[in-house]
């Protein structure tokens, strides 16, 4: 391995041992130490026992996925040897537990691994408790990477704050113990190098809490929710926040309530979303369409897992495109946004919620469960270019002005002056029914045409401002990567990686306002462009099936994961350099 | 205020007879004796001849889907909390469909009012047996019967923490319409099940065969509606006597009245600002 500065790391054992809040520490630490990184959990939908992974790539560049070797595993159990072993890269080091641990000096050999063997246990049991394993681990790491113990003792102050002081002197000991065990017994220079760095004015967060934070920035007040893997963070993190932000966050009996809830407050003008899975959505969907008649708004947020059912509830996958493009009955407008990494989570939650009332239509975000659990470091979030844009809600002085108030007159841009309840002269039937202008319902001929035009030439309106997809890369270039969502972050890392030769040949498209559809635009694209190469976590290619039903162009090179692991960086890479 | 001020042009399209007529009548009364106006009131209806109401009242009124209005009721409520909010549904939608919504909310004691048109049949499609149809009720899609014992809803809303749970009959209209009046004044979720016979298909349960049937709780001068098990016991009567009234009555903090966030302001009321981050995203930093 050669001498390098960033870092894939792993820790692995039985759900219980805190894999997790181990390597959320470690992320923190290399964050205030002035390095990029994202995380990635793998867990089986259990409490305790199975097997759990996280693993951490740090970086001094923006990172957004993971490889598939690693540099450094931390195994807690013996199944993590059988498990994970053969993920180390030859030249990496495996940390493991020598008072549960056996492995063979020939297996490391054959591997070309080094092993730090290392009582954990015992280190654990003297500094307090069998429960810190984990934390003498994670200061074995920071002395493998060249990384003192200042920002980690900090870190482990501010996590343990609630714990008191006995915990937090403890847990002083543990990562200790762990780090002058590898000075003392680890003479090799370990290859990656990760010294304190300027800090940079980061954060670390996931997609879920970015896009939380996106529509509080924007005045969200109302969520409801029921619990749903990779979506119940949002509801979390909300609920964790509510009192402080004024927000009434509801954790309702059934999806069905929820989105109903939600189209009740926002009814009276609440700005309301809700967060759910594909399950849950499934469950929502009727009144989608009831929320697009009404012409009530509301931000719908399915952050996607594999399906269809139950499905594999842990991890990730991109099928619930199609689905959200068609869920509903009947013909209606919606907004559709795929953000592609925590950034774009917030920047999307924010826009979602203005979306959502300026056009008076239902607005879906998916994600999915990569970026939803998956912590990257972006920079700290600004608000003040976030300016709130209610659209035509009426006031009560410019409602007097009306003589006779109309709330689903016909206008030219689709969209029709709108009162809440408790405004004098606002009456009005918010019905699920067809209605006519008033609201009354009315099944005549010339008026179902009307309303139905009306509501659909609402999306025409929206299609005038709506950015085009984006593009990375070099823009000239005659070769196009097609994406949406989540794949964005491991199809950047490998690029920025190719040789200067290959990078010029390539331009990556990112539809990330999938519906209204930019078919002109991405016609163009495609129409200037010699290979095609269409990226997708999902076994039927659904935005090229999009593209196709929108631009009549069928793309044919395709590269689909469907197994409910995200893109590694190697595969990526690979497909790159033989495009 | 008067009944004409909560009306619409559109003249109801229920038959001749129908029990609805009087609940749209006895609702009126009750909401502008209350001195209540017609933008301070939001009525949510179901789906079926009770939800076509949506269009002969004239408030502000929310038409929702089959057995979704009340989850909406709650949330309008929640945000905002200066609306008087009315629910009106029929058996299906109740206790059909929303069996589960008409429990939670109860649970919650969210401050609505939920008025369900109770006559034992699906109306609107053509008389099939609902919920609370008796055992042996036959019907075009139960040709043989109903092989269920039916739902008993005030039953349930007494076990299951009701604050206010009652029936009222259509059949005595001035009562109902003092009834909605004690429904709409209550502090939480107030439940009335109206026997509202429908003439049409519902050859059985019949105006004659209520009248025959029901009495006023209140003309039994030995009951005590705040008694919890005694209230239990009248909601079990069925068969040649059926209480109707003011059947239980207790007191609960309503939802959402001891958070916090909604102290003050209605929610809605509230202009939404770009909301300042800096102090949450130190957490993350």
């Amino acid at each position: 391995m050669k001498q390098k500065n960033n870092l894939s790391w792993k820790i692995a054992g039985e759900a219980g041992f805190g894999i997790k809040s181990a390597g959320m520490m470690l992320g923190k630490i290399f964050m205030r130490a002035g390095y990029e990184l994202f995380d990635y959990t793998e867990y089986p939908s259990l409490i305790r026992g199975g097997h759990n992974v996280f693993q951490l790539i740090v970086d001094t560049r923006p990172v957004n996925s993971v490889t598939e070797k690693i540099d450094v595993l931390v195994a807690l159990n013996q199944n993590t040897i059988k498990e994970n072993f053969d993920d180390l890269a030859s030249g990496g080091v495996l940390i493991y537990d020598t008072d549960k641990i056996k492995i063979s000096s020939a297996k490391l050999k054959n591997a070309k691994v080094d092993g730090i063997g290392i009582p954990l246990t015992t280190f654990a049991k003297e500094s307090g408790g069998e429960v810190m394993r984990n934390v003498v681990a994670l200061g074995a790491t920071l002395a493998l990477v060249d990384q003192k113990l200042l920002i980690a003792n900090k870190v482990i102050r501010e996590n343990f704050k609630n714990k008191g002081p006995k915990i937090i002197a403890n847990n002083l000991k543990a990562v200790k113990a762990g780090f002058d065990f590898v000075i003392k017994e680890y003479k090799k220079d370990f290859p990656c190098d990760l010294p304190t760095l300027k800090p940079k004015d980061n954060i670390l967060i996931s997609a879920n809490e970015s896009l939380a934070m996106g529509a509080l920035a924007a005045g969200l007040n109302f969520y409801v929710a029921y619990p749903m893997t990779p979506s119940s963070s949002i509801l979390h993190y909300l609920a964790s926040v509510a009192e402080k932000t004024g927000t009434v966050v509801k954790h309702a009996e059934d999806e069905i309530a929820v989105i109903n809830m939600a189209l009740g407050a926002a009814h009276t003008g609440a700005r309301a979303m809700v967060g759910t899975s594909g399950g849950g959505f499934a469950l929502m969907t009727e009144s989608l369409g009831l929320a697009a008649l009404t012409e009530t708004p509301v931000v719908m947020v399915n952050v996607q897992r594999g399906g269809p059912a139950t499905g594999i509830p842990t991890w990730t996958e991109q099928g619930d495109l199609q689905f959200m493009l068609h869920a509903a009955q009947g013909d209606f407008p919606r907004v559709i946004l795929a953000p592609g990494d925590a950034g774009e989570a917030f920047d999307l939650g924010a826009q979602a919620m203005n979306i959502a009332e300026v056009y008076q239509t239902p607005v879906i975000i998916i994600s999915d469960k990569f970026i939803a659990e998956g912590n990257s470091t972006v920079p700290k979030f600004k608000t003040n270019n976030i300016k709130i844009n209610r659209g035509k809600l009426l006031t009560q002085a410019q409602l007097n002005k009306i003589k006779e108030y109309r709330r689903y007159k016909l206008s030219a841009d689709g969209i029709s002056p709108r009162t809440v309840p408790g405004m004098k002269g606002g009456l009005y039937i918010a019905n699920s029914d067809e209605h006519d202008s008033y609201g009354f319902s009315f099944e005549g001929s010339k008026n179902r045409i009307e309303q139905v035009d009306k509501r659909q030439s609402k999306l025409d309106t929206f299609m005038k401002s709506m950015p085009t997809p984006l593009i990375y890369g070099n823009p000239k270039a005659k070769k196009t990567v097609v994406i949406w969502g989540s794949t964005k972050g491991v199809i950047l890392d490998a690029y920025v990686q190719l040789p200067e030769s290959i990078k010029k040949k390539i331009r990556i498209m990112q539809v990330q306002y999938i519906w209204p559809f930019a078919g002109k635009f991405v016609s163009h694209v495609l129409e200037t462009s010699k290979d095609v190469l269409l990226i997708e976590n999902n076994s039927n290619a659904q935005l090229g099936n999009l593209i196709a039903q929108e631009t009549g162009i069928k793309i044919k090179n395709k590269l689909l994961k469907y197994d409910g692991r995200p893109f590694f960086r190697e595969e990526i890479t690979k497909a790159l350099k033989k495009f | 205020m008067n009944l004409k001020d909560f009306e619409t042009n559109y003249k109801p399209t229920w038959c001749p007879g129908c029990g609805n007529h009087a609940i749209w009548i006895a609702m009126r009364g009750a909401l502008a004796e209350l001195g209540l106006k017609p933008e301070n009131v939001l009525i949510f209806y179901g789906i079926g001849c009770s939800g076509n109401g949506a269009n002969f009242t004239k408030s502000y009124t929310w038409h929702s889907l089959h057995g979704r209005a009340v989850p909406s009721a709650i949330g309008a409520k929640l945000a905002n909390k200066d609306l008087t909010v009315i629910v009106m549904a029929g058996d299906g939608d109740a206790f059909g469909e929303g069996l589960g919504h008409f429990l939670h909310a109860i649970r919650g004691n969210a401050d609505i009012t939920y008025v369900v048109h109770d006559n034992h049949v699906y109306g609107l499609t053509t008389g099939q047996a609902a919920p609370t149809a008796d055992k042996g009720y036959k019907a075009k899609s139960t040709p043989a019967g109903i092989i269920e014992v039916p739902v008993n809803p005030t039953s349930l809303a007494v076990t299951n923490g009701g604050t206010f749970v009652s029936r009222g009959f259509s059949g005595n209209a001035k009562h109902l319409k003092g009834l909605f009046k004690q429904a709409i004044t209550h502090k939480g979720f107030s439940f009335v099940d109206v026997f509202q016979p429908c003439v049409t298909f519902n050859k059985i349960n019949t105006f004659e065969w209520f009248f025959d049937r029901v009495y006023n709780v209140d003309d039994d001068a030995t009951y005590k509606n705040t008694d919890k098990m005694a209230a239990f016991g009248k909601t079990q009567e069925w068969g040649k006597k059926i209480p109707y009234g003011v059947l239980y009555k207790a007191k609960r903090d309503t939802y959402g009245s001891n958070l916090p966030q909604l102290k003050g302001q209605a929610l809605s009321k509230r202009k939404i600002t770009t909301r300042n981050l800096d102090k949450l995203t130190k957490e993350f930093a």
